[in-house]
């Protein structure tokens, strides 16, 4: 292809196919993707994983149960017998699938099984409260630095008020308070143990930190030459936020989308890690490490293994954040082109 | 009292305190049928560090209500008698202390007559006289002592003084002589548990210039062998030697070896078993974490003291609560329960041991019965535990029309109690319930519990036994005058109240004055009798497990208080 064909190949496309196409390319993408891939397809099949091949309930408690170890069945909780014969251990891992492949926790039950669950829950309340946070976010953001005056003074001194509180001491002060009796809102009656809290708990911490930047990008784009023109021409507000002014963050959006979920899945795990994020019997990556803060010195593993697939999973998150941003910035785009 | 707290909420028998010396039971490794061996200079200096978590509250002594600093208290703060240093049952000795001799009774035991010691001083120079004496029971009601209402009610005058504290005069009720060194308490009507009463650190002496205010921080002058030097909560306890101290008696105040002891607060149990292993600190107050238990038990062993305790980890139901104010419910969870493995969530067979009955083994008036395992009933039951009954349970459940309502979990929140509360979940979920678990602070769990404002429908706590005897447990647990409603001090956390029980309670308590044989018979008929209701379910026994470090010797324990910190050597 000829200098000039190609030329016209990338100007016939639009923005979001020359951002796929190099997401595409881009081998961040593809490991990241990957790996979520991965996490995301292991953490639905959890129950099939618990009821067709570990053939275990991990939220019930098993302290008599047995495992199968070398063709031998063994108490997953092991009395000492040495020195004293003081204390109780869970079984290690067997590394076995059929049968504890991670050992069992304090109360007998599956880790494997429980990782697995774990990952379900902390995968749909960072998702959910990113989508929360971001969709309140915009509606935010695009309504403060579009009217502008009052109504952006009063929305701002809004977010002002959530962003002077560190997130972590304002999501343990919120979850600390509703988890305690649930929340209620008219009808709508949230239960202490709801997943619906900490997402919303989760969700409404990290506002600030996507209206801040969408506002200012907003207050620009409202002085811009085709929105000024479009505001000439008598074009309705809601005309000119939605083929105006949306248009024209939602590559903004998309990068934060990952980044926002990383957030929230990491504040999730810390309050659940803090017992005030999902409540037992269920279980999320954070509760396991919990769990595995109190076997730490014999069964290093419980709390390892989550460990380990919050930093896969984050971080993978955070690389395709920023494969996303540079596919969506032209500067970044014509430099990696050229 | 729990765990961390050596609460007497009790009524204590000093006929059951005579009586336990009788009774057979389990004693400790290092006890031995005497007191403490003659002081040995030889051995005297060094510190002494001791390592916690946290702090335990005021230092006053007459606020104070934890076995952490009431630990301490055995070698500072005297009262007119006290608990006898000694190994094992020795312990539960009442013998005099600043007073010459035990009490001489009359008046149909109310009256009380003492001999104070002569010639002891505070700890700060001062001399110890019978007016220090009248205005520490004084003291017990301005400052609104914990067990004001419980314990010394019964002393002429105090109905007044628990009613305007800030002016109370004991005139009538503790009447002192300044020539004769005598003082004279006198009692509203005979009390078989006012010897006990008088030994524990509520009743101690202080100085009459003592603030009428809870002293916080600020240390109160002693009389004991040591003295307090400085406290921050927030990082230490500092005691050392009182220089005004002559060992008067070595059953009740005997010299002390270190000559500091320093309470460190902010180590983690880990950390605590850590400095303990490096012989960074001598002993690790703390439970040890069960991740530690076996290291400590193989490569430590000979630095690890295990003794019983008579005590328990139980389950109180609230009976004025859905689903617990069905009775059938309540049995429903004293079946399904497998204490077995509550017991190893605990630790092992090695620190605890099942049991279901309220009087614990070794208890005067324990009976080995068990109307909550397989195979038995409440009316038909079993010598001891053997294995929960799940399908009962579910039965039950059934039965009593509450299948499928919520169940909230009030647990402490450390991991032992966590996890009991995770497990007492599962269990409750299995029979047909909604169970949650909401673990809270360490701090309040206990009031918190207590208070049926709160509406706690089950929670796990524990009781662990001051004194032998019978009424420390039913009367104190059970029994209606137990049970305050709205109040964070009601003991009784089931709300269970008797009125027959109680009078047979009443009954057993009279008896116990002239008859302590026959009284603990009826205690034991009573246990059974009580826990066909089910206001409980008791799980199991836990024992006392020390952690010194290699070069911390002269350990002994006290079935009272547990281990003498004093009587610790370094050198």
């Amino acid at each position: 292809m000829s200098i000039k064909e190609s030329s016209e190949a990338i100007f016939s496309e639009s923005p979001g196919k020359i951002a796929l196409r190099t997401l595409r390319r881009d081998k961040r993408s593809i490991i990241s993707l990957a790996i979520l891939g991965f996490v995301i397809s292991i953490s639905l099949l959890a129950p099939v994983y618990a009821h067709f091949i570990a053939h275990t309930n991990p939220f019930n408690s098993s302290l008599d149960a047995l495992a199968h170890v070398g063709g031998k069945s063994v108490p997953v909780l092991e009395a000492s017998t040495t020195g004293l014969g003081l204390g109780v251990t869970p079984i290690g891992p067997t590394w076995n699938p059929s049968s504890y492949f991670l050992g069992a926790d304090g109360q007998g039950r599956d880790v494997m099984a429980r990782l697995l669950y774990g990952g379900r829950n902390t995968l749909l309340i960072g998702t959910s409260a990113a989508i929360i946070c971001i969709v309140l976010a915009l509606l935010i953001g695009v309504i403060a630095g579009y009217r502008k005056g009052w109504v952006d003074a009063i929305l701002s001194r809004l977010l002002d008020v959530i962003w002077a509180f560190p997130v972590y001491l304002l999501a343990i002060s919120l979850s600390v308070v509703l988890l305690t009796s649930g929340l209620t809102v008219g009808f709508i009656h949230l239960g202490p143990g709801s997943f619906a809290l900490p997402i919303l708990i989760i969700g409404v911490v990290y506002i600030p930190y996507v209206a801040r930047p969408i506002r200012a990008q907003v207050l620009t784009l409202r002085e811009r030459e085709f929105v000024r023109a479009a505001v000439g021409s008598g074009a309705k507000d809601s005309t000119i936020i939605f083929r105006e002014i949306l248009p024209n963050i939602i590559p903004s959006i998309l990068v934060f989308v990952p980044i926002i979920i990383a957030l929230c899945m990491l504040t999730e795990s810390a309050l659940s890690f803090l017992s005030i994020g999902v409540q037992p019997p269920s279980a999320s990556w954070g509760t396991i490490i919990n769990d595995g803060l109190a076997l730490l010195y014999t069964r290093p593993w419980v709390g390892i293994a989550p460990g380990l697939l919050i930093v896969l999973t984050a971080a993978s998150l955070n690389l395709y954040g920023d494969a996303v941003r540079d596919a969506l910035d032209p500067k970044t785009r014509s430099r990696g082109d050229s | 009292m729990r765990r961390r707290s050596l609460v007497l909420n009790s009524i204590i028998s000093a006929a059951a305190v005579a009586a336990s010396v009788l009774v057979g039971g389990a004693t400790s490794q290092a006890a031995s049928a005497g007191g403490m061996a003659p002081y040995d200079p030889a051995h005297a200096g060094g510190t002494i560090k001791l390592v916690a978590a946290a702090a335990a509250g005021s230092l006053d002594p007459k606020i104070n209500y934890t076995g952490q600093y009431w630990q301490l208290y055995q070698a500072s703060y005297d009262g007119l008698l006290g608990f006898r240093y000694g190994d094992g049952k020795a312990s539960f000795e009442v013998v005099p202390d600043l007073a010459t001799a035990l009490p001489v009774m009359s008046n149909g035991g109310k009256t009380l007559t003492f001999t104070l010691r002569s010639g002891i001083k505070f700890s700060n120079g001062q001399p110890v006289t019978v007016a220090d004496v009248k205005a520490s029971f004084e003291r017990i009601f301005k400052v609104s002592s914990p067990t004001a209402g419980s314990f010394y009610n019964g002393i002429v005058g105090a109905d007044v003084c628990l009613k305007t504290p800030a002016s109370c005069k004991l005139d009538k009720g503790v009447v002192v002589d300044a020539k004769t060194n005598s003082v004279v308490i006198n009692l509203v009507a005979a009390d078989e548990t006012i010897i006990s009463k008088l030994a524990v650190p509520h009743a101690t002496i202080n100085p009459a210039n003592s603030p009428v205010k809870d002293a916080g921080t600020t240390p109160i002058p002693t009389t004991g062998a040591y003295m307090f030097k400085s406290y921050d909560p927030n990082k230490s306890l500092v005691m050392v030697r009182n220089p005004y101290f002559k060992e008067w008696s070595h059953d009740a105040q005997p010299q002390g070896y270190p000559d500091q002891i320093q309470f460190q607060f902010g180590v983690t149990p880990t950390a605590q078993v850590t400095a303990v292993e490096n012989n960074q600190a001598n002993w690790a107050y703390d439970p040890i974490p069960a991740d530690r238990l076996n290291e400590i038990g193989t490569k430590y062993a000979s630095q690890v003291h295990v003794n019983p305790l008579t005590a328990m980890w139980y389950l109180p139901m609230n009976v004025n609560l859905a689903p617990f104010n069905n009775v059938k419910a309540r049995q429903a969870v004293n079946y399904a329960i497998d204490r077995a493995a509550m017991v190893k969530i605990f630790g092992g067979s090695q620190l605890a041991a099942p049991v279901c009955s309220f009087l614990p083994p070794n208890f005067p008036g324990h009976t080995d019965y068990c109307g909550y395992t397989k195979g038995a009933t409440p009316d038909k039951p079993a010598t001891a535990w053997s294995a929960p009954d799940l399908a009962l349970a579910k039965q039950l459940v059934k039965d009593s029309g509450t299948a499928g309502q919520a169940v909230g979990i009030v647990v402490s929140d450390d991991d032992v109690n966590k996890q009991m509360g995770v497990y007492l979940q599962s269990v409750l979920n299995s029979i047909g319930y909604k169970a949650t678990v909401k673990p809270i602070s360490g701090n309040i769990q206990f009031t918190y519990i207590q208070n049926t404002k709160n509406k706690v429908q089950i929670s796990v706590t524990q009781w662990y036994q001051d004194y032998p005897a019978a009424s420390d447990f039913l009367n104190v647990l059970l029994g209606c005058a137990s049970f305050t409603p709205n109040s964070d001090s009601s003991i009784n956390m089931a709300g269970y109240c008797n009125k027959s029980f109680d009078a047979q309670m009443n009954k057993a308590m009279a008896l116990g004055l002239t008859d302590s044989a026959a009284a603990n018979k009826l205690w034991g008929q009573l246990d059974q009798q009580v826990m066909k209701d089910a206001p409980v379910a008791v799980a199991f026994t836990p024992k006392q497990l020390d952690f010194l470090s290699s070069g911390t010797k002269n350990y002994h324990f006290s079935l009272q208080y547990k281990m003498f910190v004093s009587q610790l050597q370094t050198k």
